[in-house]
């Protein structure tokens, strides 16, 4: 058995490190909850997020898992019914369509199906996105397939410090909630307060920076490329919003801000047709119509599945097409 | 215990003659069989009864039952009050059995709501539609429970067109791997839908288990003490951490595959002929008629009780509530939900708006 200190207020780790502590506490606060998924244990997970659990809580807590998507999914389900709090890592974004039906027909309908009988306090963390030059079907970006399924709640993490208060927060929740990590965020550092109390709530959007001439939202992997893309324009005032929880989306926060500054891009790395950016626009023309000067724009993945790695830098957004898309908000 | 392949498992042959098996342990007495005998024509009663129903437009659809009753009532009876069931949408005898009353059974095939019953009071889950998606759901009860430290076992009912679907396959592979405390039956009623049963397996469906890692049995599903006997068995061994078994049931879905399909398009009379003579339920009264102590008062007093709970269900179907607009929102989430409450808040003023005004 390891020994770890627990983080002190401020500490700094990466991302994949603040995952980390965050399950740490969420196992030493609840013996019901419980991390199971492919190469979780031993291994520490391929991105190492689970890194030194199972030897400090053992292989039953910290589960290896046969490799099958649907099977980790759907015997999580059952767990949950039977009063655990399972934490399911589906190794890669493109590996979750075999455990699709699990979460779609099953696991978003059972609190309705049961007349509320049934809670399913079930987290499923996908990491997710493109940019680091990966092989096919470890580079996607499918949050719109759960957004649009009532019965989720769907949250995206973009900072160390999010990462550890986020998961924690969504094995709190009685709800079941799809998790993504970005993946190219990863090793990103940054400073991490294990403090619950002073952390906003799961479904909160946060400003992150604020700005005047035009509001710029992401989640997970954009959020960094919208801060650059900030950052870089020395011309506009650009508020970046971290939107965190896509289901459901803290639509006061983002109308607020665009009523404001009259301009808004969306930005992600999913396919723009059908993507939750769509929803997002459409909400924000509803709230904010008579503020806008031009329609929301949207930036992101093109009408083509997620491309070879050496071509993936023209499939991603960036800053030069954030920048570009701004321009078209006057 | 042997049978994966050949000839099913039985304790009453054809004419309702008992004939023990070496690996059967079949130690029942009176009150037993006339319990599984009432069982069985109490849920024959309530599918002929609900069929009638659809067909008269009070229920939107019915998946008929009526040839598997053995094999559901036989296996559900062994089951310990602990245990939970994950059942299909055919399995109103498995339900019967714990306890679920009749008009919450109705209310799925009503439309008044997708389950009727609190799965954690009757430790029933809900009627699994999407065929094969809560075997692994058993399994990871299963293992939840074994985790806690229980006795509890888990059992999940499957057709035999279950048997290709991938999670059903990967529940099998779960369950052998953390040697679950769940049992599987598969009540091979020949058809899924149009499909017989050749046609979606090269091998007899009990013979898979093996390669999974654990034993398959071949029972007569028909034979309802055979399935007694063989489902509690398989219990036990999974209650004392031996694992999975796979019972395949082997029996007929003597009536259409729900009250909107029409088997003569896909199958023979003669077929369904040569099932009739094998019917559960006129087995066990043949046998009882023989060895019951007072076999005609007993059939009356059943007889009696069908009645009465016919008509108990017309009565419970014509009655029940149909549910509030408000309810389509109730249950989505167990937290509260910004776009739900918008959503079911505007819907309501929007209904309001129709009132008419003096």
């Amino acid at each position: 058995m390891t020994t770890t200190t627990e983080p002190s207020t401020g500490t700094t780790m990466s991302l994949s490190r603040a995952l980390n502590t965050g399950l740490r506490a969420a196992l030493a606060d609840d013996p019901a909850v419980l991390v199971m998924g492919e190469d979780v244990g031993t291994l520490g997970g391929v991105f190492r997020v689970t890194d030194g659990l199972a030897a400090e809580f053992g292989s039953d807590r910290v589960m290896d898992t046969p490799l099958g998507e649907a099977g980790i999914v759907g015997t999580a389900v059952g767990m949950a019914l039977r009063g655990l709090r399972p934490v399911c890592e589906i190794q890669f974004d493109g590996f979750v369509f075999p455990a699709f039906n699990q979460i779609t027909t099953q696991l978003a309908h059972l609190s309705s199906r049961t007349r509320g009988a049934a809670h399913l306090p079930l987290v499923i963390r996908i990491p997710f996105g493109g940019g680091i030059g990966a092989a096919e079907h470890h580079g996607e970006s499918p949050e719109a397939y759960f957004t649009h399924t009532p019965g989720l709640r769907v949250v995206a993490c973009s900072t160390p410090a999010d990462a550890h208060t986020m998961i924690r927060q969504a094995v709190a929740c009685p709800d079941p909630v799809v998790f993504f990590e970005p993946k190219q965020l990863y090793w990103e550092r940054g400073p991490v307060d294990t403090d619950l109390g002073s952390a906003p709530a799961m479904d909160r959007a946060v400003v992150v920076r604020e700005g005047s001439d035009a509001t710029l939202l992401a989640y997970g992997p954009t959020v960094r490329t919208c801060l650059d893309a900030a950052e870089a324009d020395e011309e506009r005032s650009l508020e970046v919003i971290d939107l965190r929880s896509l289901n459901p989306l803290d639509t006061a926060t983002v109308a607020a801000s665009v009523a404001r500054t009259g301009g808004c891009v969306v930005v992600h790395e999913a396919p723009v047709f059908g993507g939750y950016g769509a929803e997002v626009a459409a909400r924000v023309t509803e709230h904010c119509f008579d503020a806008l000067r031009t329609p929301v724009r949207r930036v992101g993945g093109f009408c083509a599945p997620y491309p070879p790695s050496r071509l993936e830098h023209h499939y991603l957004p960036d800053l030069d097409r954030v920048l570009d898309a701004v321009d078209r908000t006057w | 215990m042997s049978g994966a392949e050949g000839q099913p498992l039985r304790l009453l042959d054809a004419e309702g003659v008992y004939r023990d098996h070496p690996d059967l342990r079949a130690d029942f007495d009176e009150a037993q069989i006339r319990g599984l005998y009432r069982d069985m024509a109490m849920v024959r009663r309530l599918d002929t009864e609900c069929l009638a129903l659809a067909r008269q437009g009070e229920l939107a659809v019915w998946t008929p039952l009526s040839g598997q009753e053995a094999a559901q009532v036989g296996s559900a009876r062994s089951l310990l009050p602990g245990d939970m069931a994950f059942p299909t949408y055919r399995d109103h005898g498995v339900a019967w059995c714990r306890g679920v009353p009749p008009a919450a059974l109705l209310a799925h095939f009503r439309g008044v709501a997708h389950s009727g019953w609190d799965p954690r009071e009757y430790r029933l889950h809900p009627y699994s539609v999407v065929v094969g998606g809560h075997a692994l759901h058993a399994v990871g009860y299963a293992m939840g429970a074994a985790a806690q430290g229980t006795a509890d076992a888990a059992i999940a009912y499957l057709g035999d067109g279950a048997m290709s679907q991938g999670e059903v396959n990967e529940a099998f592979v779960w369950a052998a791997a953390r040697r679950a405390p769940v049992v599987f039956v598969c009540q091979n009623n020949q058809w899924a839908i149009s499909e017989p049963v050749e046609r979606q397996s090269a091998v007899p469906l009990a013979e898979r288990a093996r390669g999974f890692g654990f034993p398959g049995v071949r029972v007569d599903g028909n034979d309802v003490l055979a399935c007694r006997a063989v489902v509690r068995d398989a219990l036990a061994r999974a209650r004392s951490g031996h694992g999975p078994t796979l019972v395949e049931a082997v029996t007929y879905r003597m009536g259409p595959h729900t009250s909107s399909d029409d088997p003569r398009r896909y199958r023979t009379a003669e077929e369904e002929r040569v099932w009739l003579r094998r019917d559960p339920l006129a087995r066990l009264r043949t046998h009882l008629s023989r060895t019951d102590t007072d076999p005609e008062k007993f059939l009356a007093s059943v007889d009696e009780d069908c009645d009465a709970l016919a008509r108990e269900l017309r009565h419970a179907c014509r009655t029940l509530p149909d549910p509030r607009p408000g309810e389509i929102w109730e249950h989505v989430y167990a937290q509260t939900h910004p776009l739900v409450a918008e959503e079911r808040g505007w819907y309501a003023d929007y209904l309001d708006s129709f009132e008419e005004t003096p």
